[in-house]
């Protein structure tokens, strides 16, 4: 399909209902004027785009302003227009983690968010974790586990990982297991991750390879 | 010869990744995150057909619209495309959603053509052709030793299957792709790889550049898993782009494209006919597979690293053997090395039978495999896992379990050869004492950067967080690319003789005996204004190949539901010299992590009707998640006076042939099928009609 955002047609809900409004004010002006107004307000901002429109994020602390249009996601204005490449476009469809970000404290998939939806909101990445350059406890744990490999999902799943242990401080493995379950790792570091954040909780983590020693093999 | 030191200070001993903080923070610069100023974003037109005849492409409404700075035709206007997702046309343009809006303006013409892409249907003789002047099915590679008909004649025990495997994808989290900025008569090279120089080389001649002009660089990538070699189609795409439109152009593939069209592992459909004797000594093998590699090879596959044949009869001694491998061509994508390439399926197939001869001869499988394994080192292995896992007390007769939900145990083995070498290094001493070792190679994820700082602090008697590393850039003395398990044993020995000849030199230009660990920073502060440099190589002594390993799996089925799940996995490695068992470990739980999804989840989809792949997404091209993974025990056999050799690909082998082995001990009856789903279970309890091929 051959689409050209400019002619995309401009009929939407504010225009219909101004155009009630319009053709209701020969019969009582002033009343239909006074219902025109409580109908746009309850109607919301109005139609935006398809063109770029202005979008003003607060991102770890910060505001910032965008120019974007309205179908770009969350994760394509943080990575692309941010610039920050902490979270990771892996899927774009809500199905790894690799994106994940908190948004008013709560974990959310930043693919499946539109940009223009996440204004007013506090968004936390992984560049705005720890503070003064220092490691968070889960930081530090996932770098002392290796609970990392190619690292292209680790910004995720120290996020999820963070979230778990604010709302659960002590989890078990399996509520470990259950905290980190929207985020996919290709390399497999799983066994990895349990041990991180079963370490970044305080928990004593045992060692479960073994190392023999062996003589000399023909 | 050249030795390692003994006892060792660094060496084998668990070490946190250099590069680790990096990655925590978000701070680590993957391909996909490179944003050279005034970047354009590729895409890429595939084909939505899975075989069509092309007669025109036209991008002028595409190139006229907003924010489209290059439109390219990626081959002729006039040709045959062969699958889906086979590459069109491309764009560069300043923004994605400009980028999307300009794929669909591109209008073509083309004619379908009748397509195949499943293996049962590419085998019948009234099949559609992939290729029009060559049959699907290609002549056999056969290899024949001793007397295979007359000894399965004699056999005490004779056990036949017919035994499949699925299309893998390698699905790394960072897709394949390139940055590529070409200015003048230069090109530079951001690269998602696993082979800095392999990139280069093949887009020698890529917009008329000459392969010394081509600078690649990878500092960190996204996992590849065998499929990251080269700079691909889409590579050479990017490079015209960027001429084409006189700015640097990142084209990296969206998932979709990641599962069409830079290579899977190739499927196996596998006749295997095994026999021994009633003391249970391996007697005869009689094995034909015919595998796909999809369009690659041309109908014609040759084995290797893309090819579909497999080894088999696998890692076991018959006396008697012959194997015959056909490929099958396919309306699909073509395969490409994946994480030991032919071994997974050959090790899970035999494996396989090897058990159900076990069965048969009223043999306990781990006793049976120690009368016909060949290996000292597997040998080795089985004696030592099977009393760690506890196999006496576990292993009992298959489907003996009452209840519903049944506990079966089983193991397998693999081989692999690996080996190191072709590697330069360079040091560069300061008088301040700082230390920067520069080598062509790169960080998989493996620890490679970790492992090069490793083996210069040994050798300085510093700490590896004292070491700058340098890696990821042609302009460094060359490497070889991260496969075949190899990238270990090929670049710490060339660390290792380059670190000799800096001590060499440091000891001539200061006069101090022994520079190392105390006496570093005094003996550096001699060296003046001009740094020590000093360039070494890889030598001989220091690694070798050759590796064994096996598997250990012990797995809970659910009658009632088929859903099978995993309880505990002990894995045992030959891994020679220990560089740092902390990332080995890390290599192990990945490989078994790999070989899960292998055994039980993942599988290419593709649909008969329209020629469409089904599964394109982690919606439905299912890997293993945190919450499917068992209790792991990891085994790491030392034996320093092997030296280096590699343990990436060896530790994802045995797996399936184990939880394959341990689902047919809970259940009682054996699915020959990968990946095992919860549907096969129940169908082969009879519990529900069976489901072949969709």
């Amino acid at each position: 399909m051959s689409s050209n955002p400019s002619s995309l047609p401009t009929v939407n809900r504010r225009t219909f209902l101004k155009s009630i409004g319009t053709s209701a004010v020969a019969v009582a002006s002033v009343q239909v004027g006074a219902m025109a107004d409580e109908i746009n307000k309850a109607a919301g901002p109005g139609p935006q785009g398809p063109d770029a429109v202005p979008i003003t994020l607060s991102i770890n602390g910060e505001k910032k302003d965008f120019q974007l249009e309205p179908r770009v996601t969350l994760l394509d204005a943080l990575r692309n227009h941010g610039p920050l490449t902490g979270a990771k476009e892996v899927c774009d469809r809500g199905t790894c983690g690799a994106c994940t970000v908190f948004i008013d404290g709560k974990l959310t998939y930043s693919c499946m968010k539109l940009a223009i939806d996440a204004q007013g909101h506090e968004i936390t990445t992984i560049e705005g974790l720890g503070k003064n350059g220092q490691l968070t406890a889960v930081q530090q744990a996932f770098v002392d586990c290796d609970a990392l490999m190619c690292g292209f999902c680790t910004p995720g799943l120290v996020m999820a990982a963070t979230a778990l242990l604010a709302s659960n401080p002590k989890p078990t493995e399996s509520e470990i297991k259950r905290g980190c379950s929207g985020n996919l790792c290709r390399c497999g570091t799983y066994p990895h991750v349990i041990k991180a954040v079963l370490k970044a909780s305080g928990a004593t983590v045992t060692e479960t390879t073994t190392v023999t020693n062996y003589g000399s093999v023909a | 010869m050249a030795a390692w030191p003994n006892p060792s200070e660094v060496l084998g001993k668990p070490a946190t990744r250099l590069d680790a903080e990096a990655k925590v923070t978000g701070r680590a610069k993957y391909t996909y995150d490179v944003q050279p100023e005034g970047w354009l974003y590729g895409m890429i037109l595939r084909s939505k057909w899975a075989a069509a005849k092309v007669t025109k492409i036209d991008l002028s409404k595409a190139q006229a619209m907003p924010g489209v700075k290059a439109a390219i035709l990626t081959g002729g206007e006039n040709r045959t495309v062969r699958y889906y997702g086979q590459e069109l046309a491309a764009i560069a343009a300043t923004t994605k959603q400009a980028c999307l809006d300009a794929l669909r303006a591109i209008e073509v013409t083309a004619e379908p053509l009748p397509f195949v892409v499943k293996e049962d249907d590419a085998m019948k003789p009234d099949s559609p052709r992939v290729f029009e002047k060559s049959p699907n099915v290609s002549d056999p590679s056969v290899r024949e030793d001793g007397h295979v008909d007359d000894a399965m004649a004699s056999a005490a025990v004779v056990c036949e299957a017919e035994l499949r495997t699925q299309i893998q994808l390698h699905h790394p989290l960072e897709t394949h792709g390139n940055v590529v900025w070409i200015q003048n008569d230069h090109a530079t090279v951001w690269a998602s790889t696993q082979g800095i120089s392999s990139v280069r080389d093949s887009l020698n001649g890529a917009a008329g550049i000459p392969q010394s002009n081509i600078q690649v660089l990878c500092d960190y990538m996204g996992g590849g898993f065998g499929s990251k070699f080269g700079a691909g189609a889409h590579g050479r795409i990017a490079a015209d782009l960027s001429k084409a439109a006189g700015a640097p152009v990142k084209l990296m593939l969206n998932r979709l494209e990641q599962g069409l069209a830079v290579g899977n592992r190739p499927s196996s459909i596998q006749k295997v006919k095994f026999a021994a004797d009633k003391d249970g000594k391996l007697l005869a093998a009689d094995v034909e597979n015919h595998g796909s590699p999809g369009i690659g090879g041309g109908g014609q596959t040759a084995g290797g690293g893309g090819g579909a044949n497999i080894s088999m009869p696998y890692i076991y001694r018959f006396p008697n053997s012959r194997s015959k491998q056909f490929g099958v061509a396919l309306n699909t994508g073509a395969s490409t090395a994946f994480r030991a390439p032919g071994h997974p399926p050959a090790s899970f197939s035999t494996e396989s039978m090897m058990d159900e001869l076990a069965v048969k001869l009223g043999m306990d499988p781990v006793e049976f495999r120690l009368l016909n394994d060949p290996d000292g080192t597997r040998q080795e292995e089985y004696r030592d896992g099977r009393d760690k896992f506890g196999w006496a007390a576990k292993y009992k007769k298959p489907g003996s379990d009452p209840g519903p939900i049944k506990t079966g145990v089983g193991c397998a083995g693999g081989t692999w050869g690996g080996g190191g070498g072709g590697t330069k290094a360079e040091v560069q001493i300061n008088s301040d004492g700082t230390v920067e070792m520069r080598c062509g190679t790169q960080d998989l994820g493996t620890g490679s950067r970790t492992v090069i700082a490793m083996v210069a602090a040994e050798a300085f008697g510093l700490h590896p967080s004292d070491i700058t590393v340098k890696i990821g850039d042609t302009n460094l003395p060359p490497s070889g690319g991260s496969g075949g398990s190899s990238t270990t044993a090929s670049v710490a020995p060339a660390i290792w003789d380059t670190c000799q000849k800096a001590l060499e030199t440091l000891q001539q230009q200061t006069g101090v005996a022994d520079a190392r660990g105390a006496n570093w920073s005094d003996a550096c502060k001699k060296l003046g204004v001009t740094p020590l440099s000093a360039q070494g190589q890889w030598q001989k002594g220091l690694s070798s190949g050759g590796a064994g390993g096996v598997n250990f799996a012990e797995v809970e089925v659910d009658t009632e539901t088929g859903f099978i799940r995993l309880k505990k996995i002990v894995a045992v490695h030959d891994c020679g010299l220990i560089v740092n068992p902390l990332t080995t470990t890390s290599q192990i739980n990945g490989g078994i992590t790999s070989g899960i999804g292998y055994a039980l989840y993942e599988e290419r989809v593709m649909d008969r009707y329209t020629g469409l792949m089904l599964n394109n997404n982690f919606d439905s091209y299912k890997i293993p998640n945190i919450a499917d993974m068992p209790d792991i025990e990891v085994i790491l056999h030392n034996k320093p006076e092997r030296g280096v050799i590699g343990i990436g690909e060896p530790a994802v082998i045995p797996v399936a042939g184990a939880i394959a082995n341990a689902v047919a001990n809970a259940i009682g009856v054996r699915i020959h099928s990968l990946p095992i789903t919860p549907a096969k279970v129940l169908a082969a309890l009879g519990k529900v009609p069976n489901v072949t091929t969709v």
